[in-house]
């Protein structure tokens, strides 16, 4: 015993080396978003204000607090509620401050209300911003631009994305979409007769980056199995085809927001098919914080 | 209360936030687009103080736009790239005291209109006899806009002519015809132009002129090397056309000093406006750009110029930039700044900007934008706009054309241009990948917008009430006395349509007042005077510009409207020379010319 002490307290220490030097997944995704927003606006200005951006966080982290306090009677982990805000203040353009405010209310208010079984079908953020887009179609677009004219911003941000994405166990989801995304671009520029490179330019923006590594990899807002994550996107990717090729802008989003609380809602009744026959539980996935 | 219970109360009660949340974004959406802001009616009526009757041919103008064809490479997308260059000068060229003025043309071999106003109330066409006339040909280029100013100072005002290809001079000469004087005066070969303006930056008592380029000078659109001539952004473009500050010489030959003087951009422009906005008494330029911010050129005293847009706040935001007009909106003596972009419904939403100073002005005043809350931010694809008090109420209105191609009614072109718009340069840079038209729209057939200001802050849109009815492509529009009669009518010239004149008439017992100025030590046109007529406890300042607008020239005159007032308090003209006059209550309802005193004295009014 006396010889496993010293052993014990040098894993002890080790293990708190680890945790002080590895990075909580949790935190990943917020600085990755962080760091695209801060690098984007001050290399290029793309926010429309500073302080919608700022109101779009503080309303969402509010919420999620409150909501969270009144609803669970403990205080909720800020990080989710923090890439929502942020990611509303990003993808809603506006020259008004409302959309602001409510966009983020009402993507944090979505994850209270449209529960299934105790959990939340539609994604926040993307709840949020296309009701907001089919809504208020004379003050609120999405964000559709470049955010400069460099590669290399780009492909730094699709890298870390990337890595991220992979170190979250969610690239897979990802790579996945981007592969549907390429090869129905391809289809739509057959049947339009449109360049492909005309139908894939809308992934080269920012909008499409928050979307891949922020949006579809939400993993309380996925189904449990890999393969079958896989097949949402895939499936996404071919009803955001359609929609395209009804020429619908937002295509991204309102797939979605179709897709997305039907595979939940698919899934969650295999779950409770398959608990019943074997007695089994579940538990939830772990992963990062949702949009 | 269990956990439970309390879950099953707060889901209620989160339930009926998300659903406020839902109306309240509906509500406040169809607020922003709703009649608030706009005045309609069936027929035509006097409730704003006047009315527009569109006459163009009852006063003998029948002109009609014609568009270029460039490059069969572009052909897919040649109404679009072949979108601009209907354009509207006015200036009094003969010296008769009558408004005339010149209309461009834009399809090879066609031909511009120099419109003569004979003073009965109609216009003869005497561009071919004067000169000026046969000026859009392949070899040259095509005619995309045009600015008078009398560079030589010799009381005629000249002509400047930009197209995409060659800028042209022509020397008036004496009202009698128009001289090409370009080789001599040593302008530059070729540049693709959209916008121009005279301003004496150096006030040394000779014009000179700006020149915006829009595509890059080394595009010959009709014989592209390379389809890579498109924006490599939407937002961010700096690949554009080079700009040029031509300093007059004053013996007829002008040198580019635009580098020199730290103006370096190739940003898309499309409209300049150059008058003196951060108080120094030299003028500014003011550039209006598409695909990207916009600039504010500092005039150092005529030594250099910096852009302070960053600093001042108005080229923070990136937008697509197509006007630059400036008026004193709430007669208070400051100059905001009009500049028109892209507002489609459900697509892109940029909202028009007016730009007002905070404070007093000054070298460092910084601008808000209050388009918005005064009721002016939403025009469609807006193009040009002018300030103009159109119902001589004393306070400046606001008259705004808009509207891209007109093509299938039932057909747009809007998912296809901004699904290519978010493309990388790579992609959006080549024009090759831009998807075809076919026919299709974009922001096509769009209502005009005639925003009556009611002096404390908010405007109305007026337009179909007051008459200007017209869904044309609208691009330049200019204000002007036609009639001699105390009011601005008001000139609009249309992408590939007609040449619209809407003849104002103003409901009688509303006064008015114009000056004509003359400078003597200044430049002679008095490009740069800035007039401030002082009435009931108001002051309105108002500064005598060359280009405004998109493509677009106002009369030289400056005009004002009084409402009810029976009497001016005075007038304060700062000259471009520096100097400062003043004119004790003159006479209302009447045209004063102002010749700048040079010997001390204070100059002298004369009636008309």
């Amino acid at each position: 015993m006396a010889s496993e002490a010293p052993a014990l307290v040098q894993e002890r220490a080790a293990e708190s080396r680890r945790r002080v030097l590895t990075l909580d997944n949790r935190y990943l995704p917020p600085l990755l978003i962080t760091s695209i927003l801060l690098g984007a606006h001050l290399s290029y200005g793309i926010l429309e204000a500073w302080y919608a951006t700022a109101l779009a966080i503080v309303t969402a982290i509010g919420a999620e607090l409150v909501m969270g306090r009144i609803t669970y009677g403990k205080w909720p982990h800020p990080a989710s509620a923090y890439i929502s805000g942020i990611s509303a203040g990003i993808l809603v353009r506006s020259t008004q401050l409302w959309p602001y405010f409510l966009v983020s209310l009402l993507s944090i208010t979505s994850k209270y209300v449209l529960r299934v079984k105790g959990r939340h079908i539609w994604n926040p953020t993307n709840f949020g911003v296309s009701a907001a887009a089919f809504l208020a179609p004379a003050t609120i677009t999405v964000l559709s631009i470049q955010w400069g004219n460099v590669v290399a911003p780009m492909a730094i941000i699709w890298l870390l994305g990337s890595v991220i994405v992979w170190r979250v166990g969610r690239a897979h989801i990802s790579a996945t979409y981007v592969a549907s995304f390429l090869l129905f671009s391809y289809v739509s520029s057959v049947i339009t007769g449109n360049s492909w490179l005309a139908t894939v330019a809308p992934i080269t923006g920012p909008m499409y980056q928050l979307f891949i590594f922020f949006m579809v990899t939400d993993p309380k807002t996925t189904v449990r199995s890999k393969f079958w994550q896989c097949v949402v996107v895939v499936l996404i990717a071919f009803v955001e085809m359609i929609l395209r090729l009804n020429e619908i802008l937002y295509a991204p989003f309102y797939a979605l927001f179709i897709v997305g609380p039907i595979a939940m809602l698919v899934d969650l009744w295999r779950g409770a098919v398959k608990n019943r026959v074997a007695g089994d539980r579940r538990s939830d996935a772990i992963g990062a914080p949702s949009l | 209360m269990t956990a439970s219970q309390r879950q099953h109360i707060a889901w209620f009660a989160w339930t009926i936030v998300l659903v406020s949340c839902l109306v309240a974004i509906r509500v406040l959406d169809s607020q922003a687009t709703s009649s608030a802001h706009e005045a309609t009616g069936g027929a035509v009526d006097t409730r704003f103080g006047f009315t527009l009757e569109e006459s163009a041919k009852r006063l003998g103008v029948d002109f009609v736009h014609q568009g270029p064809t460039f490059d069969a490479r572009l052909a897919h997308i040649m109404p679009q790239v072949a979108a601009m260059g209907a354009a509207v000068a006015v200036a009094d060229f003969d010296r008769d005291g009558w408004q005339d003025f010149y209309v461009t043309n834009g399809g090879e071999g066609s031909l511009n209109r120099l419109y003569r106003n004979k003073g009965d109330g109609t216009f003869m066409d005497v561009a071919a006899q004067m000169g000026v006339a046969d000026v859009n040909q392949r070899s040259t280029g095509v005619s995309m806009g045009a600015v008078w100013g009398d560079y030589d100072n010799d009381g005629w005002d000249d002509l400047f002519l930009y197209r995409y290809g060659r800028p042209e001079l022509f020397r008036n000469e004496q009202g009698q015809r128009f001289t090409a004087v370009s080789e001599r005066a040593g302008l530059p070969k070729w540049v693709n132009a959209n916008s121009a303006t005279w301003l004496d930056y150096d006030r040394d008592g000779r014009l000179d002129l700006f020149l915006a380029g829009y595509w890059a000078d080394d595009i010959d659109l009709w014989k592209l090397e390379t389809t890579k001539i498109m924006p490599e952004s939407f937002e961010y473009a700096i690949n554009g056309g080079r700009k040029y500050l031509l300093h007059n010489r004053g013996d007829g030959t002008f040198e580019d000093k635009a580098a020199a003087l730290g103006i370096t951009s190739r940003r898309w422009t499309l409209a300049v406006v150059a008058a003196d906005l951060l108080g120094s008494g030299y003028p500014d330029l003011f550039l209006s750009n598409d695909y990207g911010v916009s600039e504010l050129f500092s005039n150092r005293q005529g030594k250099g110029f910096i852009d302070v847009a960053q600093t001042t706040g108005v080229g923070r935001t990136p937008k697509s930039g197509m006007n630059a007009a400036v008026g004193d909106v709430f007669n208070d003596g400051r100059l905001a700044i009009y500049k028109t972009n892209i507002s489609e419904t459900g697509v892109l939403v940029q909202g028009n900007d007016l730009w007002v100073p905070k404070g007093g002005g000054g070298a460092s005043v910084e601008y808000e934008n209050l388009a918005s809350s005064m009721g002016i931010e939403h025009g469609g694809w807006s193009w040009g706009a002018q300030f103009g008090d159109l119902n001589n109420d004393g306070a400046q209105d606001l008259y705004l054309v808009n509207g891209y191609v007109s093509a299938g009614e039932r057909s747009s072109y809007w998912y296809d241009f901004a699904v290519i718009a978010v493309g990388h340069s790579q992609i959006i840079g080549d024009a090759v990948n831009w998807p075809a038209m076919k026919g299709r729209s974009l922001s096509g057939y769009q209502r005009k917008r005639v925003w009556i200001n009611d002096g404390v802050g908010r405007f109305t849109d007026v337009a179909q009430v007051v008459g200007a009815r017209d869904t044309y492509d609208g691009r330049a529009v200019a204000l002007a006395d036609l009639g001699n009669r105390g009011v601005l009518d008001v000139i609009v010239a249309n992408q590939r349509g007609p040449l619209l004149i809407y003849t104002n008439t103003v409901v009688p017992g509303r006064h008015w007042i114009q000056f004509e100025l003359e400078g003597t030590l200044s430049n002679r046109s008095a490009i740069g005077a800035r007039v401030e007529l002082h009435w009931k406890n108001r002051v309105q300042v108002q500064e005598l510009t060359t280009a405004s607008g998109f493509s677009a020239q106002n009369q030289r005159r400056l005009h004002y409207g009084l409402g009810d007032a029976d009497a001016v308090d005075r007038v304060v003209i700062r000259w471009p020379s520096g100097r400062q006059q003043t004119i004790e209550r003159p006479q209302i309802d009447m045209l004063h010319h102002v010749k700048e005193p040079f010997d001390g004295a204070q100059g002298r009014s004369d009636g008309v």
